[in-house]
């Protein structure tokens, strides 16, 4: 207890001296008095035990005043407390600090060992140099003398060897000139020119001068001899000129110069192409002349006459345009661009590019690529248009690419040059022309398909097979049914036929549009080949064709109808139809999206050409009507015209006459049904064929014919049938129809019966005259209400005829309608 | 405008044959034969007042059978031609064969032939005063027509039609039966006639027979121009040679014809596909233009006299239709002006050539008729006046419309 009282007091005595120890401990521990100082400041409170200005009275004073005497006891047992834990803390530190400084003392003692040994190193050291210096002095006293000489003996040999080059300089180059190593030569006089110039008043040297003159002459003729030549590739040329023209030749002359040998070389590049293409057409024409079988003697022949295109007789156009671009536009690159390296580029940095070499240089150039582009173009223009078959537009549209793609590249030399825009010219001429010739070929197509169809139509009766006689165009339908074409089948076959053909057609024309091919971006082919040719000129073209194609049958038929057939009327009217009603749009819509079209030229519409479909469809089953109708009134007419009416006998049969017109009128019919829909009937009587026939019947025939007995009468007839007239509509007997069946026959049964009436009133009827006729109406009553939409207008027409010939009868004297009936029902 | 209406008149019988009173230049006139194979046939005399808007009839009596053509006079207006059926030949076969026993009857009756025949004709002198004092009784006392002479066809065959004499003296005719063509002469009093020339026939394959002909009113009248199945040809009287042949004409049968009555080369014709065509007759290949506006067989076909842009046809689709040809017009561009006019006002004629000219175009379509319309005429007293006549009897009398009278007038 004590001791720690005895602790306490002395730091409490002198606190100065132990503050100044505690900072530098503190120093020592690297603890910061400045972190302190905040406390410090705070605590200037004496009262404050940790303080730096702790008094000790104070304290005491202030507990003792302030605090009972529990928590003074408190106090002191807590002060007791940290007093000692304090005091351990304390010994801990004293404890390493002596540590420490032991080590100290033992590490000072052995670093003086050490520093006398290195020492005695050192001395040793500095008496070596002092030797060494002295003897580099020693000689480079004695060396001096000799450097001096050999420098002077080096600059001596230099000369020499100068001197060496200049005296061997004729002898070397005339070994270079042997040895054809021309560069070498040049490069060598060169450096010897200028110090034969400047010596030459010495006459040893003027003697190599004009010797090294002398032999360069030559060189330079040598050069030019080999340019003129020609012979020699364009690199061996190119580098020929390059040493011309450090040998100081005339720039100008040796434009011309080279430019006059390349022509040259690609005269004969193009002499090649023509020969290939005079060739081909000859050929072509000996094939067109002469239809031999390929490997004909003929043929061998022919090759024979012609060795040097012998291989290449029949060259395609790619052949034709990859030899165009791999011998000439590759070789026109190529002068081009040596004439560039060697006239324009060079001499516009060299000290030669004074005036205007490089224009009038790059001037030559212009003028020579544009006469021969401009042959060439001819030879390819030419080649193109030979092009006819449309078989595979690939091969063109392939050549024409690389033709244009080839073109660029003198585009990229030449950037000012009008070849490549011409060459698109031309490839847009070809483009149309191809536009041009696939209408045709589709045109052509069309109207063979048309034939096929025709002896389709006209072959039935005669080939029992079908296969062989069908032709290419219904091959499969016609086999597979081992059966005479339908009209159904001959008119898909047809259309499908077509349809395959202009997708071919638009297929084949899409590649000029590819992407890969390197004219489909420019403007003609984006917008106005798309709309204005494809289109315009070849789809609508063609559409617009078959439209009237088929109208032409119609007038150039004639009236009498023998040139066509009436069932291909039908049949293209129902083609028309079906063009009107959905193929034109499928086809458009096809061609639109193929060709996106962004062309703004106004295009034909969807609308217009389906009118004109439609029209010709109207034509067309009008002029079968009328054709078909004609038919049957030519026999009708010949029947009447031809026959005695006044003396004939009794009618004891239908005339066969009637007979072939319902069975011709049956066979209209199937025909008809097979290309048109039913169409629209006005409703029946329950029993049409029963009723009907009762109404038109003798019993209504007596009362018409009752007032012809009765003069007292003579009006009543009129009456009667003006009546019957008032109330029935007026008809039109050649008038339009409706796309379907019954519309059809009843123009066809309109036409025939209007012909019988009008025939009949031109002639005089006997007695039986009149009942044939009576017998013979009836039969058709029977049979020829069933394809009319209207079976009155039959009746109504019946009637006519029956009266008119009754009027026209000189003794009429009706048959009993039981009669009629029975003969009818004979047959 | 009510003068516009047409004016409709019934005949009893069936009628084909229509005719104007080509002689009569001041009252509208028509003829009409009937056609009736039990009835005595006979002649309407129609008279049309054109103030007034009234018909008056006449009927005379034809005894000799059925009309199928009938023609008057350009000279004497009591003057006519028809072409009749003779059906009286079978009748007394008939009535023999009824006491005799069939056979024989079947026999006689394959004999017997109906034959078309020609005769001249002169209308009774008083007919014209007894119409106009009592119209009622007309019908009660028909008269009958004085026969002047026959048309002797013995030889030649059923007549198809009789052709006066254009403007001639109606003194010479042309009967075109069967398959000749035959030029009579009449006699001074018309009381006979004979044959002038070797008559024209027609020779080719089958039987040829001439169904129509029309005869020049040009050249001095010395053409004729006949249809014959799809064929027109041209002959030339002198000679009794063919000049021209169209041929395939029209697709089918040639109805009718008519030329131009101003310019001579030109005709018009039309048939049976329901066409009527226009023909230069110097080119023969090709028709100067062709109409398609009937539903069917067109019948006949008739310029106006005056004014030959104004075409009249008529077909079995009962209608009639007027056209305006101006283009092949003997007035393409209007009224012509004759000479004291252009002395009379010149700026009439500024006024006329800046008038826009007609186009070609139909004027009318009548539609009056219920049947068949077989003949259409154009009055020879005015120009601007014609009648249609259908099988079922029905005239109607039309004027070509107000206004399109004027613009050609003026």
């Amino acid at each position: 207890m004590d001791a720690d009282q005895g602790t306490a007091a002395p730091a409490d005595a002198d606190p100065a001296p132990k503050r100044r120890v505690h900072g530098m401990l503190k120093l020592y521990y690297g603890l910061n008095e400045e972190g302190k100082a905040l406390g410090q400041a705070e605590s200037l409170d004496p009262c404050d035990i940790n303080g730096p200005h702790f008094d000790p009275e104070l304290y005491l004073n202030k507990l003792r005043k302030e605090c009972s005497l529990g928590e003074l006891v408190d106090q002191e047992a807590c002060m007791v407390k940290q007093i000692r834990s304090l005091d351990s803390d304390m010994q801990t530190l004293v404890y390493e600090n002596y540590n420490k400084f032991i080590s100290a003392t033992d590490t000072i003692r052995k670093m003086k060992n050490d520093f006398k040994k290195m020492e005695d190193e050192m001395d040793c050291l500095s008496t070596n140099m002092a030797a060494i210096t002295e003897f580099s002095a020693r000689i480079s006293g004695t060396l001096q003398d000799q450097h001096a000489q050999i420098t002077k003996l080096s600059g001596v040999h230099t000369l020499l060897r100068k001197l060496q080059f200049l005296f061997e300089l004729p002898a070397r180059l005339n070994k270079c000139l042997e040895l054809q190593a021309y560069g070498q030569a040049v490069s060598a006089h060169r450096r010897a020119r200028c110090v034969l110039q400047q010596y030459s008043h010495m006459p040893s040297f003027r003697g190599i001068q004009d010797d090294c003159r002398a032999i360069m002459d030559q060189l330079a003729q040598q050069l030019r001899q080999k340019f003129r030549d020609g012979g020699s590739s364009a690199k061996d040329l190119s580098e020929c000129v390059e040493l011309l023209l450090q040998l100081d030749e005339p720039a100008e002359e040796l434009c011309d110069k080279f430019l006059s040998h390349a022509q040259a070389r690609l005269e004969a590049d193009l002499q090649g192409l023509e020969a290939e293409l005079r060739d081909s057409t000859s050929s072509a024409v000996v094939k067109a002349s002469s239809p031999v079988i390929i490997g004909s003697p003929a043929e061998s022949s022919m090759s024979a006459t012609n060795p040097f295109l012998a291989p290449s007789s029949k060259t395609d156009i790619l052949e034709f345009i990859d030899r165009g671009c791999n011998e000439f536009v590759s070789n026109l690159c190529l002068v081009i661009a040596s004439y560039q390296e060697l006239f324009i580029n060079r001499l516009q940095e060299g000290d030669l590019a004074t005036k205007n070499i490089p224009q009038m240089a790059s001037g030559k150039l212009h003028t020579f690529v544009n006469s021969l582009a401009a042959r060439y173009f001819s030879l390819v223009e030419r080649r193109i248009q030979e092009e006819k078959g449309v078989g595979d537009n690939s091969l063109l549209v392939r050549a024409l690419d690389r033709f244009h793609r080839r073109l660029q590249a003198v585009s990229k030399l030449l950037p000012g040059s009008a070849v490549p825009s011409q060459g698109t010219e031309i490839v847009v001429q070809a483009a149309r022309e191809r536009i041009r010739q696939y209408l045709s070929a589709l045109q052509t197509f069309y109207l063979d398909s048309l034939t096929d169809v025709r002896q389709a139509l006209a072959a039935p009766r005669l080939t029992v097979g079908g296969a062989a006689g069908a032709g290419p165009l219904l091959g499969s339908g016609a086999g597979a049914k081992d059966a005479p074409p339908s009209l159904p089948d001959l008119l898909s076959s047809l259309s499908t036929s077509i349809l395959n053909q202009i997708k071919s057609v638009l297929a084949s024309v899409h590649l000029f549009t590819a992407k890969d091919i390197t004219f489909s971006n420019k403007p003609y082919f984006k917008g106005e080949f798309c709309s204005q040719g494809v289109r315009e000129s070849l789809v609508v073209s063609f559409i617009k064709f078959v439209c009237q194609s088929s109208r032409q049958f119609c007038e150039s038929a004639g009236d009498r109808g023998g040139s066509t057939p009436p069932a291909l009327l039908l049949l293209l009217s129902r083609l028309c139809l079906d063009y009107e009603t959905s193929t034109i749009s499928y086809i458009l819509t096809l061609t639109d999206e193929q060709f996106l079209v962004q062309h703004h030229t106004p295009v034909t519409a969807v609308t217009v050409l389906c009118a004109e479909a439609r029209e010709a469809a109207q034509k067309l089953l009008n002029h079968y009507v009328k054709v078909q109708g004609l038919i049957i009134s030519q026999m009708l007419r010949k029947s009447v015209e031809t026959r005695d009416w006044v003396n004939t006998i009794e009618p004891r049969n239908v005339r066969a006459v009637m007979k072939r017109v319902v069975e011709d009128t049956t066979s209209i019919d199937v025909q008809v049904g097979l290309l048109y829909e039913e169409g629209v009937r006005k409703a029946h009587s329950s029993d049409s064929s029963k009723r009907t026939f009762s109404v038109y019947s003798s019993s209504r025939q007596q009362v018409r014919y009752a007032p012809s007995y009765t003069p007292s009468a003579p009006m009543d007839t009129n009456l009667l049938s003006n009546i019957h007239r008032l109330f029935s509509e007026r008809i039109d007997i050649f008038s339009p129809v409706e796309f379907n069946k019954v519309s059809v026959l009843t123009g066809i049964i309109k036409i025939s019966l209007k012909t019988f009436l009008e025939c009949v009133r031109l002639r005089t009827f006997g007695r039986y005259g009149l009942q044939q006729i009576q017998v013979d109406c009836h039969y058709l009553q029977m049979y020829l209400w069933r394809f009319v939409s209207d079976e009155n207008l039959v009746h109504f027409l019946l009637d006519e005829i029956v009266g008119s010939s009754a009027h026209r009868c000189l003794d009429p004297s009706p048959m009993e309608q039981s009669v009629i009936e029975v003969i009818c029902e004979r047959g | 405008m009510e003068d516009d209406a047409p004016v409709i008149y019934g005949l009893e019988f069936q009628a084909r044959a229509l005719t104007a009173q080509t002689a009569e230049t001041d009252a509208i006139r028509f003829l009409v034969g009937t056609q009736s194979l039990k009835f005595e046939n006979q002649i309407h005399i129609i008279d049309f007042d054109d103030e007034n808007n009234i018909i008056n009839k006449n009927v005379l009596l034809h005894h000799a059978g059925e009309i199928w053509d009938i023609s008057a006079s350009p000279a004497d207006k009591g003057v006519l031609t028809t072409c009749y059926n003779k059906s009286e030949c079978p009748r007394v076969l008939a009535s023999i064969s009824l006491s005799d026993n069939f056979y024989i009857f079947d026999f006689i009756s394959s004999e017997s032939r109906v034959l078309t025949c020609a005769s001249v004709w002169r209308m009774p002198p008083e007919w014209e005063s007894g119409s106009h004092e009592s119209p009622d009784d007309s019908s009660n006392s028909p008269q009958t027509l004085e026969l002047l002479c026959h048309l002797d066809n013995m030889a030649h065959g059923n007549v198809a039609c009789v052709l006066w004499e254009p403007m001639g003296n109606g003194k010479r005719l042309i009967s075109l039966a069967d398959n000749h063509a035959v030029l009579w002469d009449l006699q001074e009093s018309s009381t006979k006639a004979t044959v002038r020339y070797s008559s024209a026939t027609l020779e080719g394959k089958g039987q040829l027979k001439f169904t129509s002909g029309k005869w020049s009113p040009h050249h001095n009248c010395t053409q004729l121009a006949t249809a014959n199945d799809t064929v027109i040809r041209g002959w030339d009287l002198r000679s009794m040679s063919q000049i021209y042949c169209i041929e395939n004409a029209h697709g089918q049968l040639v109805r009718d014809l008519d030329f131009n009555p101003n310019k001579q080369y030109y005709l018009a014709s039309c048939g049976d596909d329901c066409k009527v065509k226009f023909w230069d007759v110097r080119n023969v290949n090709e028709p100067v233009k062709s109409l398609e506006e009937h539903s069917h067989w067109v019948w006949s076909v008739r310029y106006n006299h005056s004014h030959d842009q104004l075409l009249l046809t008529a077909s079995s689709d009962s209608r009639v239709i007027l056209s305006n040809m101006v283009s092949i017009s003997s007035e393409p561009f209007g009224h012509l002006v004759d000479d004291d006019d252009l002395s009379d006002a010149e700026e009439g004629h500024q006024e006329e050539k800046s008038k826009e000219p007609l186009q070609d175009s139909i004027i009318a379509t009548y539609e009056e008729h219920e049947d068949s319309v077989y003949a259409v005429e154009w009055s020879s007293a005015d120009p601007w006046l014609f009648s249609s006549l259908s099988y079922d009897g029905r005239l109607v009398i039309n004027r070509v419309p107000r206004a399109l009278k004027y613009r050609i007038l003026l």
